[in-house]
C-alpha cells in the first residue's frame, strides 16, 4: 500500500484500488500512462483512472504511455488556502491542462484535462513570479513530485520547448502583485 | 401498448402536490444547540406554520454530509409516527430532489404527508467552507486527483468553471459582483438575515481574494441553522392554514456527462442547468419567460449567474449582463433570492430559497412591513432599506417561482411552484 507524507498530508493508495495503484506506479516511474479502452471499436483513452470506458462501457483496458504535454484550459488561483498543508504555498495555482493527445475527441468539447499544481522545472511549488506568467493558453509539460515508493503526483511546469502565447489569459485583477 | 406511455413524464404529477408549511430556526453563528435540537425547532415551526398536528405527518426525509441528525430522532422527539423515512447523503441540490422523492413516496402509497428537513451547524461544527478538522484529513484513493492538489473546498473545485466563463464570454468581476450587491439589498429587508449590511460592487471586488476568481464577498456565509418544509397531496393541502404552494415540476440531481470529473466533457463553462431545462420546463408545461421570481442557488455569486444563463433566462454567455442589469433586484422584472440567499441570509444548502418562494407565493413574505389585525402582512412594495422607509421584499402578484438548486457545476436540481 503506497503511503507517504506530502506537504504535511498523508497520501495513501489502498491495496484494492487497482486502477489508482497502477496510475501512480507509472507516475512514480516518471512515465505518464493512462488507460486505453481495449474494445477495438473504441480505443479511447481516459482520465482520471476508472473502472470502465465512459464512451462504450467496456471494462477491459490497457495502460498506454501518453505524451503529457498540453495547454492550460482553465485554472484556479488560491490566495487563501484551506488545507493547512497549502497555507505557506499560497498563492498557488490549480491547473486544468488539456492534453494534445485526444484533444477534441471523441466530440468537439471533450478532452483529457489533467489536474496539477504549477511547479517549476524541479517540481517545486511555483512562486509568485512564475504564477504571474501562467494562464489559459500557456503550454505546459508534466513533471512529477515523488511522495513514496509507487506514488508520485503529476504536476505541470511551463514547457520550455514550446511556443508560448504572448500573454496567456489571466484573471484581470492582481492581488499582491499576482 | 406500453410503448405509448412516456415513462419519463413527471407531467402526470404536475400540480398534484404542494408545500403546505415551512419553518426555520434563526440563522446564527454559534447556535449552542445540537443539530437534533435545531432540527426539532425547524420542523415544529413548519408544523405550526401549516397548522398540522404530529398525527397527520407520517413521512420524514433529510440530507446531510455526516454533519446532522436523523429523522428517527426528530420524529421521536415530536411524537410523529413514521410510515416512511429516508436520510440521504448530500448537500446543495438535495432539497428539490427530496421534494420530488417525497411526491414519489406519497404517490406510491408509502405515506401521506412528508416533512423534509436540513439541520446543520455549518459554522460552529462542520464548516461548510471546508476549514477545520476536515482540512487536515488524510488523502487517499480518488481524492488523490483533487485534495492532494489543494483542490478541496467548493470554491477551489468550482474555480476552473468560473474562470473559463470569464475567458469564454468576457464576463467581468464587476458584473458578477452585482449578484452579491442585489442579494445584500434583499437581505437588508429581511429581519432573519445573518448579514443585513448592503454592499457595493467596490466592496466585493476590493474584499480579500480567496481563490481567483472568488473574493471573500463572492462567497456565501457559513451559519448554524435548520430548515424544514412539508409536502402533501393537493387533495389534503387545502385542509391547512396556508395557501398551498403547488408543485408544477421538479428535477433532482441532474448531471452533466462524466460526473466523476466533469471537466473532461466541456464546455466547462456550461453547468447542469443546460440539461435540467429540457426536463423541468417540459414537465411543468411552461418556460423561463413564465417565471416571475427565481431562487438561483448562490453558494457563490457565479453560481447564480451560471445557472440563470443555462436555464435560458438569457442567452448563453450573457449571464454577466443579466445579473448586472437590475432584473434580479426587488422591483425588477424577475427578482432572485429575495431573502438574501446563501450570500447573506444564511447557508442551508438550498432550503431557505425554497422557503422564501413558498412565502412569496402566499404573499406573506416575512419582511419589515406591518401586519394587520388578522395577522396578514400589509406590504408596501417599497424596497428601500427599512431606515429609508422601505423594508418590503414581497414581489407583487407573483404566481410562479422557480428554484435552481446547485451541488456543483456538473449537478443541479430545480423546483417550479405556483400559487395555489
Amino acid at each position: 500500500m503506497p503511503q507517504g507524507e506530502y506537504l504535511g498530508m498523508t497520501l495513501t493508495v489502498l491495496d484494492l484500488d487497482n486502477e489508482n495503484l497502477e496510475y501512480f506506479q507509472h507516475c512514480a516511474e516518471h512515465d505518464f500512462h493512462l488507460q486505453q479502452c481495449a474494445n477495438d471499436d473504441c480505443g479511447l483513452i481516459r482520465y482520471p483512472p476508472g473502472t470502465a470506458c465512459p464512451w462504450c462501457s467496456g471494462r477491459e483496458f490497457n495502460w498506454v504511455p501518453v505524451d503529457a504535454r498540453g495547454t492550460v484550459h482553465s485554472y484556479g488561483e488560491v490566495h487563501h488556502a484551506i488545507q493547512p498543508a497549502f497555507r505557506e504555498r499560497a498563492p498557488y495555482m490549480i491547473l486544468l491542462v488539456e492534453l494534445d493527445t485526444q484533444s477534441g475527441a471523441p466530440t468537439e468539447h471533450e478532452a483529457l484535462r489533467v489536474v496539477g499544481n504549477l511547479v517549476d522545472a524541479d517540481g517545486t511549488f511555483a512562486g509568485p513570479d512564475l504564477v504571474k506568467q501562467v494562464g489559459i493558453g500557456s503550454r505546459m509539460r508534466i513533471v512529477f513530485a515523488d511522495v513514496a515508493e509507487g506514488l508520485s503526483l503529476p504536476h505541470w511546469t511551463l514547457d520550455e520547448d514550446a511556443e508560448q502565447p504572448d500573454s496567456p489569459w489571466r484573471y484581470p485583477q492582481e492581488v499582491n502583485g499576482v | 401498448m406500453t410503448t405509448d406511455i412516456d415513462a419519463t413524464a413527471g407531467k402526470y404529477l404536475r400540480d398534484k402536490y404542494a408545500i403546505i408549511g415551512v419553518g426555520e430556526t434563526t440563522y446564527t453563528r454559534g447556535s449552542g444547540k445540537t443539530t437534533r435540537a435545531l432540527g426539532t425547532w425547524a420542523v415544529k415551526n413548519a408544523m405550526d406554520d401549516a397548522g398540522i398536528p404530529a398525527s397527520e405527518i407520517d413521512g420524514m426525509m433529510s440530507y446531510s454530509g455526516n454533519d446532522s441528525t436523523a429523522s428517527t430522532m426528530l420524529a421521536g422527539d415530536l411524537g410523529i409516527r413514521l410510515n416512511f423515512y429516508m436520510d440521504v447523503q448530500g448537500g446543495g441540490s438535495s432539497s428539490e430532489a427530496l421534494i420530488g422523492l417525497a411526491i414519489g413516496a406519497i404517490e406510491a402509497g408509502m405515506c401521506e404527508t412528508v416533512v423534509v428537513f436540513r439541520s446543520m451547524n455549518g459554522y460552529s461544527q462542520v464548516r461548510i467552507g471546508g476549514t477545520g478538522a476536515r482540512a487536515s484529513m488524510p488523502v487517499g484513493g480518488d481524492a488523490l486527483h483533487g485534495a492532494a492538489y489543494g483542490w478541496f473546498s467548493a470554491g477551489q473545485n468550482f474555480s476552473p468553471t468560473f474562470m473559463r466563463h470569464m475567458y469564454d464570454y468576457g464576463t467581468t468581476p464587476e458584473q458578477v459582483a452585482m449578484v452579491k450587491v442585489i442579494h445584500s439589498e434583499h437581505a437588508a429587508n429581511n429581519p432573519k438575515a445573518y448579514y443585513k449590511q448592503r454592499v457595493t460592487v467596490e466592496d466585493v471586488v476590493n474584499s480579500r481574494m480567496i481563490c481567483k476568481p472568488l473574493h471573500l464577498l463572492d462567497c456565501c456565509v457559513e451559519t448554524d441553522n435548520a430548515t424544514a418544509l412539508i409536502v402533501t397531496s393537493v387533495d389534503k393541502a387545502y385542509d391547512y392554514a396556508n395557501t398551498p404552494a403547488r408543485i408544477l415540476g421538479v428535477a433532482g440531481r441532474v448531471c452533466k456527462p462524466r460526473i466523476d470529473m466533469h471537466f473532461q466533457h466541456g464546455p466547462i463553462s456550461t453547468v447542469a442547468g443546460y440539461y435540467i431545462k429540457d426536463l423541468i420546463y417540459r414537465n411543468a408545461g411552461l418556460g423561463p419567460e413564465d417565471i416571475q421570481c427565481t431562487g438561483a442557488y448562490d453558494a457563490f455569486t457565479f453560481t447564480s449567474m451560471l445557472q440563470l444563463e443555462d436555464y435560458g433566462f438569457c442567452e448563453k454567455g450573457e449571464g454577466g449582463d443579466y445579473v448586472s442589469s437590475g432584473i434580479m433586484r426587488l422591483g425588477g422584472a424577475r427578482p432572485n433570492n429575495t431573502s438574501g440567499g446563501h450570500l447573506c441570509e444564511g447557508y442551508t444548502h438550498g432550503m431557505n430559497m425554497i422557503i422564501e418562494n413558498v412565502r412569496q407565493l402566499r404573499g406573506e413574505v416575512d419582511d419589515y412591513c406591518p401586519t394587520d389585525a388578522n395577522g396578514s402582512k400589509q406590504h408596501t412594495f417599497n424596497y428601500a432599506e427599512p431606515s429609508q422607509g422601505g423594508g418590503c421584499r414581497q414581489v407583487p402578484d407573483v404566481e410562479i417561482t422557480q428554484n435552481l438548486g446547485w451541488a456543483m457545476p456538473g449537478t443541479g436540481s430545480s423546483l417550479i411552484m405556483r400559487k395555489g
